[in-house]
């Protein structure tokens, strides 16, 4: 029986959001139109916009859809940053954590090339944290300079939470913005008390439909838009609202909100028992970034004298599937960055692969995967021998 | 058999994985990523080293029904193929780059990872047969003259063989095309390749400029007499005739061509085309298809020395350490460097590579 161990990088849409997106497909109207039908999907996608800004701690005004997570980071740090500079041109570091997703790292890589940013990493601990002491030194010498800071709610590798509240603290007047894609509806995650400026959530991480997000941006703030148009979210974001999509989005956050104590306590069991039968098996495996601030379902595990992109291939064929760190646009796959950032060394990060569990993962399936694992793992480490 | 398919998101290696698949092998598709940086050894579509060639490729994988990665070779492709065409270029020699690129990465790196990973083999779009045979398993020549690739897998020994599939030796080109149609492979009218992978835009000189300077020196005749100056010796073929810009004419307007690099001296020979012909070539660096003929003893045959050549018949001998060939009909023009491979009929015997030519 095949397993499925990736569900960070998707996970299947739940049967309640189906029946809310199929539902909403078949009603007419646009949500801007000024007539009944119009209205009337109106307020379903109002309805949604409420239910989600309850269960992130927001206000309704405040979630602002997008077409994806990586639209919602786009906004916000090219926003933040083209706001304050234009304020005050001295204001042009963009700083982030060295191990935010590329939906982050490639907008702030653009903004240093092409608009005038410098770019600054906040370095992480080897347990995979940002580093307080260097972001405290950093903001008292150069904090007026500082255009925004993003650090990531928890990293999607290695399912390591960061001290956001801190981070806030430490930022002072100077917007923070925070992918929490990994974190909503698997952990508790509240706007505002966390007291960022802005935050990024995304369906398809929860059981939602793949194309929708929000962007959680303070009130009264206003951003550049990337997109221009109609102008129907906040005069932020343009583009006909996706109704079906966005009611489905919020029928997702809705149960795995309410859900969330529950599966996480499985979730965190499963994760312990896979990592322990793992052990079992190669007593020199590693296991990446703290696990006890963790999100419940990550792990991230060094298997050394490996390559990632061989056992992957193995496990497929086996009908395991999880992840290596990340590919180029080619597909090259690459030594993850992150790991690099936590001091990991190039030959163990092109050791290492993602396991994500979800409530619908078994025990069953652990025990499957470690029948065939020794098997994959010595041809893993023939292969990189030979090779 | 577990195989894994080369796809370089070319119409041959496409056609070839999905004929195995259809066998009822277990096939899964590679791609290789050749560069570290997929856009840095050339641009375009034409060859197997971008973007949207993997993503062909990838598509090709999705049609035919198997696994796909990519696996990066970058390392090895620089260390293995694309330095020693550089060192090969800066000592005056004339290296076929797809000849080592199968030597040391398709049929070394790639077919040992392979082989370590539990697979039986690699198969490639090559135009080549394998035979089996009283003698074991021997590579032959395509049935497509036109496409005919044994020349570049004549660098494969008897080991490596043994794990070489090659699907495409019996048809013709065209009907690889139509076969890719009907078997609805949207690469089917994707133009070949014909460059070196790695070179932009096929401007071979060029290149080698970037890499190895423009540094000048003198064009000579036979008697040492400077006949015109070059901006790098290496940016030369033996055989060439034009291009030269020779300003002192030759007695009687005889065409000159280039006779010989010498890279200690940066200088370039030009002669007379009767000094170009080659009668005695010798080889170094013997690799044996097959069983190694019987050493110190002569032997009738087929010499080539290009992809595309003429097989030329020979006698031919070897030492172990070297294969000495004596043409029956003169050759003009070969370069030291160049692969050197020896054919029984259409059979492919061995190869070496060019040391000495008399």
């Amino acid at each position: 029986m095949p397993a499925y161990f990736d569900h960070a990088a998707t996970t299947p849409l739940s049967a309640l959001a189906t029946s809310a997106l199929v539902e909403q497909m078949a009603k007419i109207g646009n949500a801007s139109s000024l007539h009944s039908p119009g209205r009337l999907i109106r307020k379903d996608v109002e309805e949604a916009r409420e239910q989600i800004a309850g269960l992130v701690d927001a206000n309704p005004s405040e979630i602002i859809f997008t077409g994806s997570g990586t639209e919602a980071n786009n906004l916000a740090l090219k926003g933040f940053y083209w706001k304050a500079h234009a304020q005050d041109p001295q204001r042009r570091v963009v700083l982030i954590s060295a191990i935010e997703h590329h939906a982050i790292l490639d907008p702030a890589e653009w903004l240093d090339e092409h608009e005038g940013a410098e770019l600054v990493f906040i370095p992480v601990t080897s347990a995979g944290s940002v580093d307080l002491v260097f972001l405290t030194d950093f903001v008292q010498r150069r904090g007026s300079e500082i255009a925004v800071i993003a650090v990531m709610h928890s990293n999607n590798e290695t399912g390591t939470l960061q001290p956001i509240a801190e981070v806030v603290a430490i930022a002072g007047d100077i917007p923070v913005h925070t992918d929490a894609v990994q974190s909503f509806g698997k952990v508790d995650f509240s706007f505002s008390q966390l007291g960022v400026t802005s935050a990024t959530i995304s369906a398809h991480k929860i059981g939602g439909p793949l194309g929708v997000a929000a962007l959680i941006l303070r009130r009264g703030l206003d951003l550049t838009p990337i997109l221009h148009g109609g102008g129907q979210e906040r005069d932020i974001r343009s583009g006909t609202l996706n109704a079906p999509s966005i009611v489905s989005f919020a029928a997702a956050a809705q149960e795995s909100t309410s859900k969330m104590a529950e599966r996480a306590i499985y979730i965190r069991s499963l994760k312990k028992y896979l990592v322990e039968s793992l052990f079992a098996i190669f007593p020199d495996i590693t296991v990446n970034g703290d696990q006890t601030h963790s999100l419940p379902g990550i792990v991230n595990i060094t298997f050394p004298g490996t390559e990632s992109d061989g056992l992957l291939l193995l496990l497929d064929a086996e009908g395991f599937y999880c992840s290596t760190g990340s590919a180029c646009s080619a597909g090259v796959p690459r030594p993850s960055h992150v790991l690099l950032a936590m001091g990991v060394s190039e030959r163990d990060a092109r050791s290492s692969l993602r396991f994500s569990l979800s409530f619908s993962n078994t025990r069953a399936e652990i025990d499957q995967l470690c029948e065939v694992i020794g098997s994959v793992v010595h041809r893993a480490r023939a292969a990189l021998a030979r090779g | 058999m577990k195989l894994i398919a080369a796809m370089s998101g070319g119409v041959d290696s496409a056609v070839a994985a999905a004929r195995v698949a259809e066998m009822g092998h277990e096939v899964v598709g590679v791609h290789l990523a050749l560069s570290s940086n997929p856009q840095k050894y050339r641009s375009g579509a034409r060859g197997c080293c971008t973007i949207e060639d993997s993503h062909d490729a990838r598509r090709a994988a999705d049609v035919i029904g198997i696994p796909f990665y990519i696996w990066d070779m970058a390392s090895e492709f620089h260390e293995g193929v694309v330095e020693n065409f550089i060192a090969e270029y800066s000592n005056g020699r004339t290296p076929n780059p797809c000849l080592r690129c199968n030597e040391k990465i398709k049929f070394a790196a790639v077919l040992d990872r392979a082989r370590a990973l539990g697979f039986d083999g690699v198969v490639t779009g090559h135009y080549a047969q394998m035979k089996e045979t009283s003698a074991g398993r021997l590579m032959y020549r395509a049935v497509d003259p036109a496409k005919d690739q044994s020349y570049v897998l004549a660098v494969l020994n008897s080991e490596q063989l043994a794990g070489a599939h090659f699907p495409l030796g019996d048809i013709v080109k065209t009907d690889t095309r139509k076969e890719a149609k009907a078997r609805g492979l949207y690469v089917a009218n994707k133009p070949d390749s014909h460059d070196i992978c790695f070179v932009p835009s096929g401007d071979n000189a060029g290149w080698l400029r970037d890499r190895l300077g423009s540094e000048s020196g003198p064009i000579v005749d036979e008697s040492g007499e400077v006949l015109g100056e070059h901006q790098g010796a290496y940016t030369y073929t033996v055989g060439q005739r034009r291009g030269l810009g020779l300003t002192v004419p030759a007695a009687g307007g005889i065409p000159r061509y280039v006779l010989k690099i010498e890279p200690k001296t940066n200088t370039v020979v030009v002669g007379a085309h009767e000094a170009l012909a080659v009668e005695k070539i010798v080889g170094d660096r013997p690799i044996w298809c097959g069983p190694a003929p019987i050493s110190g003893r002569d032997h009738r045959g087929f010499a080539q020395v290009r992809a595309h050549g003429q097989p030329l018949a020979c006698t031919y001998s070897h030492n172990n350490l070297e294969i000495t060939v004596h043409l029956d009909e003169p050759l003009f023009g070969l370069a030291a460097g160049q692969g050197l491979v020896i054919y029984d009929d259409d059979r492919v015997v061995g190869s070496a590579t060019v040391s000495e030519t008399a």
